[in-house]
């Protein structure tokens, strides 16, 4: 196997990946690849470069070394938009919603629709119609137990809010959709359906990469996983091959992979 | 239980939603004048238009200050933006072009208004403080620029357009008044301008990480707060024919009031333009009110007060929900 050989349908790829923050040497080379439809954990104990890594990949901060690719061609992600344009979408652990924002708002922030009529147009005039009908759309795509478009943020439970951002994300066309522990908010029930939401999005083609530190998910929802030790990928392993307990061990460097 | 839960039908908790309360008040506090002063002119319409005519700049003012707080802001230093304003205006109109006067009237403001912003971002510290700060140097600079005199002002069109003209019984101030409801809203409520500045103030992180330019929403709406009390400076010195360091200095408590009132979260992310517009209003029928009924400028200054407290009672529990 030669250094040019691509996988076709690798949705996301990095290789060799180097951050460094000041002397700390966050990422020392990381390497991993996610295919069209799957779910990735990517998983590693406090410090292990798992945020650093994601910040790359969705453009908050640039790896000082390593390319990232994207359907097999190498892209430079800059800023987050950068990664947007890409269609890398993050939904972040700490709910980014606007609680007195209804449904639809929220789904449209920063990505608004607006009036056709040219001179409207021109002063930002919104076609709330429109985006509430789109809205109305994305949320039976996701089978949401959302109750309307209608709803403001605020009286919707943590996991229903969760529901939102995954869905802001599927619906700006994300092909890659990165979760900074989504579920970390969140109760057992209601971590449930975030899980269950992110199958259904996986089953439609997108591909997850999920940080997680809860192993139970991992096993339920991920199709493999990476496991990050001091900056590096210490073990990829698929999901089916492996026990809860060697994972933990792979975390902890209990373990060492085959 | 079972039974309080059914009273609590979606049409009666829409009728007690905490954006009509504004109204509510204002209906009651007229009833209310209506029967204690009902020897007196209080209920008629020359008496209403009046109120409109006193009250204009503080609408215009309240307008301006629903941006400022939509985005977690507040803007102390309108009071003096208002002196500041008409006396820029006022030196000028009678050397100038009236328009170029009024020109250099609302840009002081909205300099104001950016330099608020601008600091506020910079160096990261409560607008409250940096406004508090900007209050006391832009009184100070009027009562300097003109050595406390009053300007008076001539010029019959400034002064027409700008609060004291009118068109039969309707005042030029009930127009400026539907104007800055009209503008508003519609920026408010209808642009994406306004949806991204009730997202800032909403949540912050959220929008940044959305890839809103939070700094530049918040810094616009400091501007429009200081605009639109530079726009107040204009009417003041209009109904008024001139312009004294002493305008708008006491205006702060009612504008405020009047905003928190209509249901403008003191706290960002939730705010109404018509709100603010019908919290002028009941702040000016209660002042017409207390004056019809012979009481002075002091209980007047009580009842601000108390409004504000009982406005900022029922938000906070509207925001800790
Ligand atoms: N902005 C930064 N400046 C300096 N050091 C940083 C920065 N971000 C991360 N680090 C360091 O890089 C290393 C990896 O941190 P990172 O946040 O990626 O870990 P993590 O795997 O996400 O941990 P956790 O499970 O606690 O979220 C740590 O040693 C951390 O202190
Ligand atoms: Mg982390």
């Amino acid at each position: 196997m030669t250094a040019e050989y691509h996988v076709p349908d690798n949705a996301l790829e990095v290789r060799e990946v180097h951050k460094s923050f000041g002397g700390v040497q966050a990422l020392k080379g990381v390497s991993f690849s996610i295919l069209k439809g799957e779910v990735v954990g990517l998983l590693g104990d406090n410090g292990a470069g798992k945020s650093t890594l994601v910040r790359c990949i969705s453009g908050v901060h640039p790896q000082d070394k390593g390319e990232i690719l994207i359907n097999g061609q190498e892209v430079d992600i800059k800023s987050p938009q950068d990664a947007r344009d890409q269609g890398i979408e993050t939904v972040f652990q700490d709910l980014a919603v606007i609680p007195n924002f209804d449904v639809s708002k929220n789904l449209f922030l920063n990505r608004e629709i607006l009036s056709s009529n040219p001179i409207l147009k021109f002063f930002g005039w919104l076609n709330h119609k429109e985006m509430s009908r789109q809205s109305e759309i994305a949320l039976k795509r996701l089978n949401s137990r959302i109750p309307s478009f209608r709803e403001e943020i605020k009286n919707l439970s943590g996991g229903q809010r969760q529901a939102v951002s995954i869905a802001r994300a599927v619906n700006w066309g994300a092909d890659i959709v990165i979760m900074d522990e989504p579920t970390a908010a969140l109760g057992v029930e209601q971590a449930a359906q975030v899980n269950n939401l992110i199958k259904l999005i996986s089953s439609q083609g997108i591909s997850v990469l999920l940080i997680s530190h809860n192993i139970q998910h991992v096993m339920e929802v991920c199709h493999r996983a990476v496991v990050l030790r001091h900056g590096r990928a210490a073990a990829n392993v698929r999901i089916e091959d492996i026990t809860p307990d060697d994972l933990v061990g792979l975390i902890t460097g209990a373990k060492r992979a085959a | 239980m079972t039974f309080l839960s059914e009273t609590r039908s979606p049409v009666f908790h829409k009728i007690l939603n905490r954006e009509y309360f504004v109204y509510y008040a204002l209906i009651l506090v007229i009833a209310f004048f209506a029967v204690v002063l009902s020897e007196t002119a209080f209920l008629s319409t020359p008496n209403f238009m009046n109120i409109i005519r006193q009250t204009t700049p503080i609408t215009v003012m309240a307008v301006g200050m629903t941006f400022a707080l939509a985005v977690g802001h507040i803007d102390l230093s309108v009071g003096s933006v208002v002196a500041l304003s008409a006396l820029v205006c006022g030196l000028l109109v009678d050397v100038v072009p009236w328009p170029v006067a009024v020109f250099a009237g609302l840009s002081s403001g909205l300099l104001v208004g950016l330099i608020n912003g601008v600091l506020t971002e910079w160096l990261k510290v409560s607008s409250l403080l940096i406004t508090l700060g900007s209050m006391g140097v832009i009184s100070g600079v009027a009562r300097v620029l003109t050595n406390l005199e009053s300007i008076p002002i001539t010029n019959d069109s400034f002064t027409y357009i700008f609060g004291s003209g009118s068109f039969g019984p309707v005042s030029v101030m009930f127009i400026w008044t539907l104007l800055a409801l009209i503008l508003g809203w519609i920026f408010l409520s209808k642009t994406r301008f306004g949806s991204h500045l009730l997202a800032v103030g909403g949540n912050p992180t959220a929008s940044r990480a959305l890839g809103i330019n939070v700094v530049k929403v918040k810094i616009t709406a400091m501007v429009i707060a200081g605009g639109a009390a530079a726009m107040a400076g204009m009417l003041y010195a209009g109904r008024l024919h001139g312009a004294r360091y002493s305008l708008g200095e006491a205006d702060l408590l009612t504008v405020i009031a009047a905003v928190a009132i209509g249901g403008t979260s003191l706290f960002g992310g939730r705010a109404s333009v018509a709100g603010a517009v019908v919290g002028s209003w009941l702040m000016g029928v209660i002042n017409n009110g207390l004056i019809l009924w012979g009481f002075s400028t002091n209980e007047q200054i009580i009842a601000r007060g108390l409004i504000l407290i009982v406005a900022v009672a029922i938000g906070v529990k509207e925001d800790r929900r």
